[in-house]
């Protein structure tokens, strides 16, 4: 193993491991604010790397269908509870929200699909057709179940998982697709060329983590969201509704999966099955940082990046292998040091 | 009393089983993957069926045809429901190898021919009842070892699926060496879902291999490549039969120009030599294939299928003089002159039948193609 090759091999595991830092993120927030352990996290990525490529090549993504579906049936939930409660106050704002955004944004797939826009409008485009997912999944699979223990609501997460890759399957075929990348240029870093492309990932990566930072620091919503996963009830006692703090976390979780899906297209080939994987790596990585703070976890994810990296030099048929395999050692410190809070949580 | 009746059609049903009424027809049943993930592949198969003759040796035919899902388990089940509710007095399928694997067992137990339409490695009684159509792995990697003595190359790096085809291919890569003169140096693996290789593209690189041979298939073999690329690698990169789709050029995109692999005649009709024997077939058919389901729509899988009902049409006559379609008879008739078929020009090649590997393809099955601005095309 030359020097060179060490460099090459860290500049790819730094690359990967900022994706899986930013879905370790994405997923320790949903935990802690909702305790949902957020399986599905991967699908955004699938979602939103495939749309961006079939947008590229001017056809419309089959996530239309799902967004506008998936919009119907949680208006439909709060329908019926707005009925049930009669109380009708909230139900515009549903509407708007579940019914009138995704139409709005199919139409515009559709519109803008044959047209083969600037890729800026496409990403925007991309956004808006995956991101209302999250609140939408949370609406239909978890809302109704917000009170349940911890495995339940991992079970329903695993099912809401299954539900979205399937779909995934219908709408984007079996076969994988690439994104254009968004620049072919290449700096030279020593000896090491960097594709602009992995720079990007990276840069964004820190970006998306400045304003999470700022977003929990300064903003009101933030706060209300530390609150809740500090202490749920104490945080309902003080008027902060548990739902639209769940809400406002998978709406986040759904913004970082679109992103990573949007940053990782070009690199690799992306299946309707991909972002699963990819999902997973960005959960070791919250563990290996204890499944508790923001930068351990992020670091977690960059330290399993790079261990990836190099252990496909090594020993690329026990890739897989080893790198699941290191999360054994931190679930059992976590499980001796944490059983105290679990039967908290039983109550 | 409702028990006892239970059993008194059971026992009808089986006593009917045995006999087996003689039809007036013969009916071939299919099972495939036309949903769930093998969906790409399967469609290809399904639509061979619409282009299929009305007859089997000049005796009427009907194809049942059932979907598998992709999924083993229902492939299994609907072998048992062709033969035990349709009656079928032969088997075809299915797109996927576990599932063929399924319905060939099946196939086996209740004594029918079966049409294998994937490369599943049978043995034993399964092997018996069953003839299988597509070109084996060995005899594919045979051409590419070939090219590979061509070359002159000596040191070979491999990258394969961290799965079982990864295995296939290198075992079929590997079995071709001492002929080839060259030897694999490095056995490197990913997975379909990996975001990059770019450690086993640098272990492969280190080694600086005479030539790389990549055990992907269809877009999932783009991403080696493309790395390869992207790295510097300029010497030749190989593929096996499973990449060769339009797909996988589209994601790769410039970087496979230049990717060489092996398939059958099927994918590139129009350029073969006039004197391949199989030309004349494999072009009638693309045409046909594409007039039905529109341009550029050819495939490989499609010709499976319709190579499996030109070796029934071909073991029909002399099966047909024994017995009536319906009988066990006729089934055992059926394999019987099966294993016998000779020179039946499909539009893969030429098969030739033999007792112990029910494959008959040969070299005339295998052509070498290239990616060149964008397309596959025949390397003389």
């Amino acid at each position: 193993m030359t020097p060179d090759i060490v460099l090459w091999l860290a500049q790819d595991g730094i690359t990967n491991g900022a994706i899986y830092a930013l879905l370790a993120l994405a997923l320790l927030l949903v935990f802690s604010v909702t305790r949902v352990i957020f399986v599905p996290q991967g699908e955004f990525i699938s979602y939103a790397a495939l749309s961006l490529a079939l947008l590229q090549s001017g056809q419309v993504p089959g996530v239309v269908y799902v967004l506008v579906a998936g919009g119907l049936v949680a208006a439909a939930l709060d329908l019926a509870r707005a009925i049930r409660l009669r109380d009708f106050s909230a139900l515009p704002t549903a509407l708007a929200g579940y019914v009138a955004f995704p139409c709005a944004m199919a139409a515009l797939a559709w519109w803008a699909a044959p047209l083969k826009l600037a890729l800026a409008w496409q990403v925007l485009i991309v956004m808006g057709l995956v991101v209302p997912l999250g609140p939408i999944v949370y609406r239909i699979a978890f809302r109704p179940l917000a009170n349940a223990s911890v495995l339940v609501l991992f079970i329903a997460a695993i099912a809401a998982h299954y539900t979205l890759q399937g779909l995934g399957l219908v709408f984007f075929g079996g076969e994988g697709l690439r994104s254009a990348a968004f620049s072919d240029a290449r700096f030279a870093l020593g000896v090491v060329q960097a594709s602009a492309q992995s720079l990007l990932v990276i840069l964004a990566s820190i970006a998306v983590m400045l304003v999470l930072w700022l977003f929990f620091g300064r903003s009101i919503y933030g706060k209300a969201l530390r609150a809740t996963a500090v202490n749920r009830i104490g945080a309902r006692l003080v008027g902060i509704r548990a739902e639209l703090a769940g809400g406002i976390s998978f709406l986040l979780a759904a913004f970082i999966g679109t992103l990573s899906g949007i940053l990782i297209g070009p690199i690799t080939t992306i299946y309707y099955d991909t972002g699963f994987i990819i999902g997973l790596k960005g959960f070791v990585g919250a563990i290996l940082g204890g499944m508790a703070s923001y930068p351990l976890a992020v670091a977690g994810s960059i330290a399993l990046g790079l261990l990836e990296s190099y252990v496909s030099f090594w020993s690329s048929a026990f890739k897989e292998t080893i790198v699941f395999l290191v999360i054994i050692p931190p679930l059992v410190w976590l499980s001796l040091r944490s059983r105290q809070v679990e039967e908290e949580e039983e109550e | 009393m409702k028990a006892k009746f239970t059993v008194v059609a059971l026992a009808a049903a089986i006593c009917a089983g045995l006999a087996g009424a003689a039809q007036a027809e013969i009916v071939v049943g299919v099972s495939l993957g036309i949903t769930g993930p093998g969906a790409s592949l399967g469609v290809h198969y399904r639509n061979a069926y619409q282009l299929m003759p009305k007859t089997l040796g000049g005796e009427p035919v009907r194809y049942v045809i059932l979907d598998d899902a992709s999924d083993p388990t229902n492939a299994a089940k609907n072998a048992r429901k062709l033969i035990s509710e349709d009656k079928a007095d032969v088997l075809m399928g299915s797109n996927g190898v576990p599932s063929a694997v399924q319905m060939a067992q099946a196939a086996a137990e209740a004594r029918i021919p079966m049409m294998v339409l994937t490369p599943a490695n049978l043995t034993g009684n399964t092997l018996h009842w069953s003839f299988i159509v597509p070109q084996t792995t060995e005899l594919m990697m045979g051409a590419i070892a070939q090219k590979l003595k061509a070359q002159g190359v000596k040191t070979v790096g491999y990258i394969g699926y961290t799965d079982t085809w990864g295995d296939i291919v290198y075992k079929a890569i590997q079995s071709h060496a001492a002929e080839g003169g060259y030897k694999i140096v490095t056995d490197e693996r990913y997975a379909r879902s990996d975001t990059s290789v770019t450690g086993q593209i640098l272990r492969l690189m280190s080694t600086n291999p005479d030539a790389i041979v990549i055990g992907g298939s269809g877009t999932g073999a783009a991403l080696p490549h493309v790395t390869l690329v992207e790295r510097g690698y300029k010497k030749g990169i190989y593929h096996n039969h499973g990449t060769v789709n339009a797909e996988f050029i589209k994601v790769g995109g410039k970087a496979v120009n230049g990717a060489v692999a092996v398939t059958g005649p099927l994918v590139v009709p129009e350029e073969l030599p006039d004197n391949h024997p199989a030309k004349k077939v494999s072009l009638d058919f693309t045409k046909r294939y594409e007039a039905a389901f529109g341009a550029g729509t050819r495939n490989a899988f499609a010709g499976y299928a319709y190579d499996g009902m030109l070796l029934l049409d071909a073991a029909a006559p002399a099966a047909l003089k024994k017995a009536r379609p319906g009988t066990a008879e006729f089934r055992e008739a059926m394999r019987a002159s099966l294993e016998g078929v000779k020179n039946v020009v499909g539009t893969h090649g030429v098969y030739n039948m033999d007792a112990k590997t029910h494959n008959g393809l040969d070299e005339r099955a295998r052509v070498v193609v290239q990616v060149e601005n964008g397309a596959w095309h025949y390397m003389k």
